[in-house]
């Protein structure tokens, strides 16, 4: 029973860092951006994190700096897609792989540091049986992602704000037409984004394994992307989701650790294979997609051209 | 985009040209050594020796790769400016890379060169043939040359000790190990590690759990929750980062520091470190080399040489078990209670060593299956 | 706020072909003055660092044959890649497809290569070949095929596949295809010298995959430029304003540009096991099917460019080495190179539609 309690909080735990990504990638999707850019992002933002949080000793301004420097790798992105019109696609992964080096770069003089590990827990609620160990034993980061899903959920649906955002995210030409500037909110769309992921990058690399190491992010942001797709773009679902793809990488270890004989590079593959398996179901229904997708995800808008 | 289909061949035409050209260009001198900074010292004074170090991983790893540069700085220190080393690090174990890389500081000058994983050892093969007068040591392979030498660690010394502390300080009885890739070093660690446990304690058991990558924080810590979730109280890894004490640390149990002191990441839950000393096979070699006396051949150093070591106690490990490894130690020294002596049956109840026989080297390279107590089937 | 900037970024009537060709040269220029900047930052001289990187790695016979041998498999892969980005399928998982690639050569090495074999080194070398591009296009059908079928998102799948395939790999030489006589190491045993690619250049490891690659950007060049099937993968297939998810152009136009791409990066796979590398290891590949993206885009997206942008690529690689042994600079600076050279490029690819105007006063 133990067991399967530790199992959660370490789904939950491992699901953190993608549910926040996830969300701030939900944002941008919808506002009609594809960031493919998500992985790098976050590895810059892990470094900024780990710098910050060691030299200052305060794992706040560490996880500050990491949303800042999501925020600015995200600004990057917005003037190359928004203002100088340039492909999405191939944008997104120039930021990756910058990303990927620069992260690298700054990070060589932070190898072989730790921070001190944080011990996590809710008082008293963290002694319920079982449910305490399972669901109040987190980083305080992991209960601000699920606030930050419930209102983003409240924004989407309910304000007057997240209406426009999907209506941008629908039909730009439309929105553009209404008089909406279509560019600035995608951009403010694109800076949160940033943000989100950069705060995933810093929970990596401040609470998750306090320390840096080049490539720390293992191709979270990548799975944070299917996860978005996964959810077909609905809060709720990218929580479910999340907690999903974590428990998915436990998995393969608890697995191990009870005995099944499976060959551990099989068991390796699970969450991937899982994510090809889902987004292979989802996008069936091209009508079903069509009516979950935000219909300008990926094409970039250019004010005054056909 | 519109490049005229002629514009297009005559470009590869020019490019195949190229080519040929360079094939047929003599061989250029050597590359001058970029050692242009060495300033033109008082003719009297030698050349130094140029060493040079092929390091997998960033030598701020905190574990292997780091190991091996405090053994570079060690030669610094004790030649001076009689020898001259340089290092390139995150040089992938594909002999696509690492052979141009070994080959490269062969050209450049380097008369003695280290590679310290055993991906590089054909890359290093085939350029010890075309440069004879050079000489390679190649770490943790088995072939070698009339150039080229082949030398190891004995880490199950290491993970042997670690075990008595382990055994000693478990309160479940439960040990786990992270452990990086199913190859005969790691296994023969996990088992050392339990035969010491259970040297202290008969009932112990130990879990693995494989990682299937060197270094991966992420998944190390993975691994570690997985285990303490399943009542693991004392941990040890055959990984290179440092997630695994960490993760200890933050979840109140104990684990142990690999190739290097991990005190700093888990101050608490660090009950003692493997250190490993490359200096002293470094300091060796170089020596050798400077006096002309360098031969080939196959070094395994250990707790005997000062190769390895368990130490970085934590502060607050009882005496009796600090003294008990000391014992322990001495008597792995001087021969009168090795570790691989039998009787020892592996976990399926066959007998791997039979009673009072000591297992010599080449058993050891090849060890396959788990000794009792450690749970589950050897991976491939 | 807008009107402190005195520049505007105007539509062009028709794209610049001269920037078409500037764009990438531009790039690369101010990827080095980026890079000087970066080296005085770094406390050493941006002269020689700039030489390290640019002029050390042609220093004499061995040093250009290692240039052009790193190139090739990132000219294979880019030339596969630049198909499937004009007909708008986003192939991020080169580098699974050219891992599966190799492992399916060197299983096929494995099953041949034993003691006492009858098969002639030539027929071994060609039948791993074709192992190796059947490999690849394997691996980029099930992309296409979950395109296809179920609409799935190229980019991700493939990218998945990707992880997938390296896994797939080290469970090969954990497992299947180890050496029983390599000590329990997790890899292939050394496949015997008549199974390796000729050499082009003696004394080199320079080997005819280099040639056949040259042959291959040529055969694309006059394949595109002249069969209406090229002719319209070159343009891109559909109207460009389709208003399609994805926009991939038709059915055809994805499955033959995975298809093609894959067969490319097995091909490249194939030829590194017959080549530098000689046996299957757990990893195969420092991310070439990955920077063969920025090589394509280097390239135009155009077999030439492809080829040159290779060779760009390839000297960012090598120079990058160098840099370490010579100057002590950080590992890091390769990708930091490279991920520079993608943006530049991907900025001043907006002067090919665009022109900068001088605001009029208002």
């Amino acid at each position: 029973m133990e067991q399967f309690a530790s199992l959660i909080a370490a789904s939950i735990n491992a699901g953190t860092p993608l549910l926040l990504a996830a969300l701030g990638l939900l944002i941008n999707e919808r506002a009609g951006v594809l960031n493919l850019g998500a992985e790098g992002m976050m590895l810059v933002a892990a470094i900024a994190g780990f710098a910050v949080g060691y030299t200052t000793h305060s794992p706040m301004l560490g996880f500050l700096a990491g949303a800042l420097s999501g925020v600015l790798m995200a600004a990057l992105f917005s003037w190359l897609a928004l203002v100088l019109a340039t492909n999405q696609v191939a944008t997104g992964l120039a930021l990756s792989i910058f990303g990927a080096g620069l992260s690298a770069f700054i990070g060589q003089r932070f190898v072989g540091l730790a921070l001190p590990s944080q011990t996590l827990s809710i008082p008293v609620l963290k002694d319920i049986p079982f449910l305490g160990q399972a669901l109040f034993q987190q980083h305080w980061m992991s209960y601000l992602a699920l606030l930050l899903c419930a209102a983003i959920g409240w924004f989407i649906y309910r304000t007057r704000a997240g209406l426009i955002l999907r209506a941008v995210g629908e039909s730009p030409e439309s929105a553009h037409a209404l008089g909406y500037p279509v560019r600035l909110i995608r951009f403010a769309a694109l800076l949160f984004g940033g943000a989100c992921c950069g705060l995933a990058g810093a929970y990596l690399s401040l609470v998750y394994t306090p320390m840096w190491v080049e490539g720390l992010v293992s191709g979270r942001g990548w799975i944070a992307l299917a996860l978005t797709a996964f959810a077909t773009w609905r809060p709720a679902r990218v929580l479910l989701g999340a907690l999903l793809f974590g428990g998915v990488t436990i998995l393969q270890f608890y697995l191990q650790g009870i005995g099944v004989t499976l060959p551990s590079q099989i068991l390796s593959m699970l969450p991937y294979v899982a994510t090809i398996v889902v987004l292979a179901l989802i996008s069936r229904n091209p009508d079903w997609i069509r009516l979950n997708m935000p219909a300008s995800l990926g094409k970039p808008f250019k004010p005054g051209a056909s | 985009m519109r490049i005229s289909r002629r514009a297009s061949l005559a470009m590869l035409t020019a490019l195949a040209a190229a080519t040929l050209i360079g094939c047929g260009k003599k061989e250029e001198a050597a590359a001058p050594a970029a050692s242009a900074s060495a300033p033109a010292a008082a003719p009297a004074k030698a050349e130094p020796l140029k060493v040079a170090f092929v390091y997998i991983g960033p030598v701020g790893d905190a574990g292997w790769t780091f190991a091996h540069d405090k053994g570079r700085k060690a030669v610094e220190e004790k030649f001076g400016d009689k020898v001259k080393t340089t290092f390139v690090e995150n040089v992938p174990e594909s002999a696509a890379d690492a052979e141009r890389v070994i080959r490269q500081l062969a050209v450049d000058g380097n008369k003695l060169i280290f590679g310290t994983t055993f991906g590089y050892m054909e890359a290093m093969l085939k350029v010890a043939k075309e440069f004879p007068d050079v000489k390679f040591e190649h770490a943790t392979g088995f072939k070698t040359a009339d150039n080229l030498a082949q030398y190891d660690v004995r880490t199950y010394e290491g993970a042997y000790l670690a075990g008595v502390v382990a055994g000693k300080m478990s309160k479940s009885g439960k040990l786990g190990v992270v452990a990086s890739v199913p190859i005969p070093e790691v296994i023969r660690n996990i088992d050392s590690f339990t035969l010491g446990a259970r040297s202290v304690n008969p009932k112990a058991t130990t879990r693995v759990v494989w990682v299937n990558k060197w270094f991966d924080p992420g998944k190390e810590r993975e691994a570690a929750t997985t285990l303490i979730g399943q009542g693991v109280d004392v941990l040890m890894q055959n990984t290179d980062s440092a997630a695994v004490v960490q993760t200890a640390q933050e979840k109140g149990v104990y684990a142990f520091g690999w190739d290097s002191d991990m005190t700093s990441f888990g101050p608490k839950a660090h009950q003692a470190a493997s250190i490993i000393n490359w200096g002293v096979y470094y300091n060796k070699r170089v020596g050798e080399v400077l006096d002309g006396s360098w031969k080939t051949g196959s070094s395994w150093i250990g707790l005997k040489e000062d190769g390895i070591d368990l130490g970085a106690f934590n502060p607050d490990l009882p005496a009796d078990v600090k003294a008990l490894v000391a014992e322990r130690k001495k008597a792995i020294i001087d021969g009168s209670a090795p570790i691989w002596k039998g009787p020892i049956i592996d976990n399926t109840g066959k007998e791997a060593v039979a009673k009072d026989v000591v297992a010599d080297d080449a058993f050891l390279h090849g060890i396959k299956f788990y000794v009792q107590g450690v749970e589950g089937k050897v991976p491939g | 706020m807008r009107d402190l900037w005195p520049w505007k970024l105007e539509l062009r009537g028709t794209p610049s072909r001269a920037m078409t060709y500037l764009s990438p040269v531009l790039a690369i220029v101010m990827t080095m003055l980026l890079g000087a900047l970066l080296f005085i930052a770094l406390g050493k001289d941006p002269l020689a660092g700039l030489k390290v990187f640019l002029i050390d790695p042609f220093n004499g016979k061995r040093a250009i044959s290692e240039l052009l041998l790193k190139s090739v498999p990132l000219i294979l892969c880019a030339l596969g890649l630049a198909v499937c980005f004009r007909a708008n399928v986003w192939n991020i998982g080169a580098e699974g497809q050219f891992t599966v690639g190799a492992l399916f050569a060197g299983a096929t090495l494995v099953l041949i290569d034993v003691p006492g074999h009858a098969t002639p080194g030539s027929l071994g070398l060609v039948l791993m070949i074709i192992a190796g591009i059947l490999g690849g296009a394997f691996w980029a059908s099930i992309t296409a095929l979950l395109r296809d079928r179920f609409n799935a998102n190229e980019i991700l799948v493939s990218l998945m596949l990707t992880y997938v395939a390296q896994l797939l790999l080290m469970y090969a030489v954990n497992g299947p295809l180890k050496d029983p006589n390599g000590m329990n190491f997790p890899q292939s045993k050394v496949f015997s010298s008549e199974f390796m690619l000729p050499m082009l250049m003696s004394g080199t490891r320079l080997h005819i995959g280099f040639a056949v690659t040259l042959v291959l950007a040529a055969v694309m060049t006059v394949f595109m430029t002249r069969s209406l099937r090229g002719f319209s993968l070159f343009v891109g297939g559909t109207a460009p304003h389709a208003a399609r998810y994805a926009g991939f152009s038709s059915r055809s136009a994805l499955w033959v540009s995975l298809l093609i791409s894959g067969s490319f990066a097995g091909l490249a796979g194939a030829f590194e096991i017959a080549g530098p590398i000689g046996q299957l290891l757990p990893s195969v590949s420092p991310g070439y099917g990955f920077a063969a993206i920025i090589v394509a885009f280097i390239g135009r997206l155009h077999p030439v460019g492809a080829v040159l942008g290779g060779l760009v690529m390839s000297l960012l690689y090598l120079g990058g080495e160098l840099a370490q042994s010579r100057l002590g600079l950080p590992s890091a600076i390769t990708g930091v190179f490279q991920g520079m050279l993608l943006f530049l490029l991907l900025a001043s690819d907006t002067l090919i539609d665009y022109r900068l105007r001088r605001k009029a006063k208002v």
